[in-house]
């Protein structure tokens, strides 16, 4: 009577869900390969035009008759807009391999390793707002795919994974480079698809793309046996997408907007805590914000995913928030009387101890995950919806319902006195052969690129803290970093992948010694393809982030943080056919960073700067606001258990 | 430094999914996931063409927890509805229990008499043993087996609970 229905319907490739036929529903957009980077140029027969194929697409589907599944995926890529593709080969996917072959309008990037296609998916992602695809073989090409879909999954980037699998017949024999690759990613991927027919394979891939951009985007992975990339079957394009279940709220409920524009109106220390929703939700939502803003007077905060959404450059800006925010803004939310959380999810680095978070507020969140709302901290005011539509919402409330804001200069007031700590201050030596202090690096990066709107992309550590806090951003997208997962080794990969979607804007990694290990082996794929990718190390010949822990935290026994027998990253620029600088003191800085930037081609810098310096201001680990730690002087050296069980 | 632990109530998710290949580890990976209790979960197949399956999940927990683990459900791409049963809602929850009991003499008598009591139907029986079936609420059914042991229980097999709303 009661059965395990994972027996009930073995195979979701054949669950009787049968899209309909297309009929003149594909839209093709141009997808043509962007020359300047030197994409492979592959002359040969049987070149099927993306364009051509479906233009008529009813008609064009009957004339076009069966096809591969190899060649089902390929032109559902392309009337999907797909421009580019991050993989590696391997046995299990040469189908879809010699398919591109006969595709040149998907230019296919060949990375070094799975787990950079999967993070230049999310650069190309988080730079254009486009998901991002990745093309990997089964066993260990879907295992290296892993760390980068939890990445995507944690920080909401859509990504489309297609990875290859054995034959169907050898499904669950421990074929060779067999891996149950479903099973691996079903809790690391927004949804996955195992395809077992491959008339499926339209229907999937349209639904995939349709999954990892709607609602909360997300990383979908689409497993394929390699005979289903042989076999034939028909191209079939949905019409409507066939998960019903999955309907996410992107309208907001308008009573709530109003209570919202409401409570801003009443406010007397109210705050904007934004995150990398705003920046999901597209430009018209950062648009959005800055005219709230103004509306109201109240001064914004962002997460680390958020930062971009607003300018850094206005003076309502209090900085990023959080472990290693502003003294104003962390500040600014213990004090407030309300807090307007936009796409922001209330992240232990944000709140820091739950209990004394924000204790006298009152807290709107609107999120497009109901689930993110009250799950570490309760709210009053739930807003389900796009955040567009959230902001341009309360604006419109406001407009009609003749609202205006309470005075807020006492509260600006005060906020000038937290601003006055000048937390961000740090001490440089301005003699010429002074040794660089992190920050002064940033810093001039900074004035040198400003003018040119730079993508910066960062590794994990202390750099990417000190890169979100000197480093300003005036516009959405143009900041790419892991936040959730915080992987090293995402920051080059990510680089990579925006500038193949920006050919012609600057796009600069701020890396760390060790981070930039880690994927260090895509310097072969920015020669290839000729990226003009600057990656600028800030040396400090530590794994400064554990480093720093290990000084507050164990009495600084440096337990494995020194990071030794560093290659010589001049020499391995010239090994990879790179331009490689050193930088050693202040007098070279500010020169050797123009002579990156004016270099044609891909650069690495080797910028060495104290080694000893330490990321502040800083809230440990369990502690409240404004607890917060400013300088080195109050580091204590030690913590209790308790303390030092968290992360 | 000692792990802490909060004080949970008892509540009843009807969750209607998609009847596709994994859902079943897709929910039960979230509750281990996220650290939530499972007391019993039941699924079967519900809609005439297959498509549907009810999974009925018994979980532990504080009301923000309960919330969460509601909302989280919610989001997952297979999933059609999520309802709390015991959330404000009259319903009616029920489970089957197979139980058997080994023995001769007064034990057997006696294990005959309360499978009358608790209207306990015979399924098998030989001449040391009976299987008794069992329907009822949980507390019931825990409260039958808890008197078999008394009478030479040698094995139990539960269904866990299933549950629905009253009325319309
Ligand atoms: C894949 C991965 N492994 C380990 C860590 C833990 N971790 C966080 S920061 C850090 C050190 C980073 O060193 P470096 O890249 O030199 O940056 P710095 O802190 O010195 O600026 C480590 C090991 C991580 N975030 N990601
Ligand atoms: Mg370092």
């Amino acid at each position: 009577m009661v059965t395990s229905f994972a027996h009930a319907q073995a195979h979701p490739a054949t669950a009787a869900r049968a899209p309909k036929h297309i009929l003149g529903t594909a839209i093709v957009r141009a997808a043509l390969c962007d020359d300047t980077l030197g994409t492979l140029a592959i002359e040969g027969g049987g070149v099927i035009s993306g364009a051509s194929a479906a233009a008529g697409a009813g008609a064009v589907d009957a004339a076009r008759g069966e096809m591969s599944g190899a060649e089902i995926i390929l032109q559902a890529l392309l009337d999907l807009g797909v421009d580019t593709i991050f993989g590696y080969p391997g046995g299990a996917v040469l189908p879809i391999y010699d398919a591109l072959f006969n595709h040149p309008q998907i230019r296919h990037v060949l990375v070094r390793h799975e787990q950079a296609a999967t993070h230049a998916a999310e650069g190309y992602a988080r730079s254009t707002g486009k998901p991002g695809v990745v093309l990997v073989t089964s066993g260990p090409g879907a295992t290296n795919a892993v760390t980068g879909i939890t990445d995507a999954l944690m920080d909401s980037i859509p990504m489309i994974v297609l990875s290859g699998q054995v034959a169907t017949h050898l499904i669950g024999t421990d074929a060779f480079q067999e891996c149950d690759t479903i099973g691996i990613t079903r809790h690391c991927t927004k949804h996955n698809f195992l395809v077992l027919d491959p008339s499926r394979l339209g229907p999937v891939v349209h639904e995939a793309f349709h999954i990892a951009t709607h609602g909360r985007p997300g990383p979908v992975l689409i497993d394929i046996p390699k005979d289903v990339q042989v076999a034939t079957g028909e191209y079939i394009v949905p019409e409507t997408i066939a998960h019903q279940s999955y309907r996410p709220q992107v309208t907001p409920d308008a009573d709530a907007l109003v209570t919202a524009a409401q409570m801003i109106a009443s406010a007397r220390q109210p705050i904007f805590y934004t995150g990398g929703g705003v920046i999901n939700a597209g430009s018209a939502a950062s648009a959005a914000l800055r005219h709230l803003v103004e509306l109201t007077g109240a001064p914004v905060t962002s997460t680390l995913m958020g930062l971009g959404a607003f300018p850094a450059s206005d003076d309502k800006w209090l900085g990023m928030l959080g472990m290693h925010g502003t003294y104003e803004a962390n500040y600014a939310m213990n004090r407030a009387d309300l807090i307007i959380a936009v796409g922001a999810r209330f992240d232990d680095r944000v709140t820091g101890r739950l209990d004394a978070f924000a204790p006298d507020a009152k807290k709107i969140h609107i999120d497009i995950d109901r689930s993110s709302i009250n799950k570490s901290v309760p709210v009053d005011l739930a807003i389900v919806g796009d955040a567009t539509a959230a902001l341009t919402g309360i604006i419109a409330a406001w407009e009609a319902e003749g609202l205006h804001a309470q005075p807020l200069d006492e509260w600006w007031r005060r906020i000038e006195g937290w601003r006055s700590v000048q937390c961000l201050d740090f001490v440089q030596d301005d003699a010429a052969d002074a040794e660089i202090m992190p920050q002064t690096a940033i810093r001039s990066l900074y004035a040198a690129t400003r003018g040119r709107n730079p993508i910066i992309t960062t590794e994990v550590g202390q750099h990417q803290m000190w890169a979100a806090q000197h480093f300003g951003f005036d516009d959405p997208n143009r900041w790419l970093t892991s936040g959730g997962l915080g992987t090293m080794g995402y920051g080059f990969p990510a680089a990579v992948g925006a500038q193949f979607a920006h050919p012609d804007d600057l796009v600069i990694c701020i890396a760390g010694e060790a981070s930039v290990q880690m994927n260090i082996q895509e310097m072969a794929t920015a020669a290839q393809y000729r990226l003009p990718v600057k990656l600028f190390i800030l040396n400090n010949e530590w794994m400064g982030m554990v480093r720093q822990w290990q000084e507050l935290t164990y009495e600084s026994r440096y337990s494995n943080s020194y990071s030794s027998s560093l290659p010589d990253f001049v020499k391995l620029a010239d090994a990879y056919g790179w331009t490689g600088i050193r930088i050693d003191a202040l007098g070279e800085l500010d020169a050797a960073v123009q002579r990156m930037i004016e270099t044609p081609g891909p650069v690495i810098v080797d910028c060495r700067v104290v080694k000893a310096a330490n990321c502040f201001p800083m809230i440990p680990s369990g502690a409240s606001h404004v607890d917060m730690i400013l300088g080195s002087s109050d580091v204590s050296g030690t913590m209790d258990d308790e303390a030092k069980a968290l992360v | 430094m000692k792990i802490k632990t909060s004080s949970a109530e008892r509540h009843v998710l009807a969750v209607t999914v998609d009847n596709e290949a994994g859902i079943l580890s897709k929910i039960t990976g979230l509750f281990s996931a996220r650290g939530y209790n499972i007391e019993s979960l039941t699924v079967a197949d519900i809609s005439a063409d297959h498509a549907l399956s009810r999974i009925t999940i018994v979980t532990l927990g504080p009301p923000s927890v309960i919330d969460q683990i509601i909302a989280q459900l919610d989001r997952l791409v297979p999933v059609h509805s999520v309802v709390d049963l015991t959330d404000n809602m009259h319903h009616v929850e029920r489970e089957i229990a197979l139980i058997k009991v080994a023995g001769t003499g007064d034990k057997r008598i006696e294990a005959l008499r309360l499978a009358d009591v608790f209207r306990a139907k015979v399924v098998d029986t030989t001449l040391s043993s009976f299987v008794f079936e069992i329907t009822g609420a949980s507390e019931k059914v825990d409260r039958f087996i808890a008197l078999m042991r008394e009478c030479g229980l040698i094995d139990v097999a539960r269904t866990g609970v299933v549950a629905m709303a009253r009325g319309n």
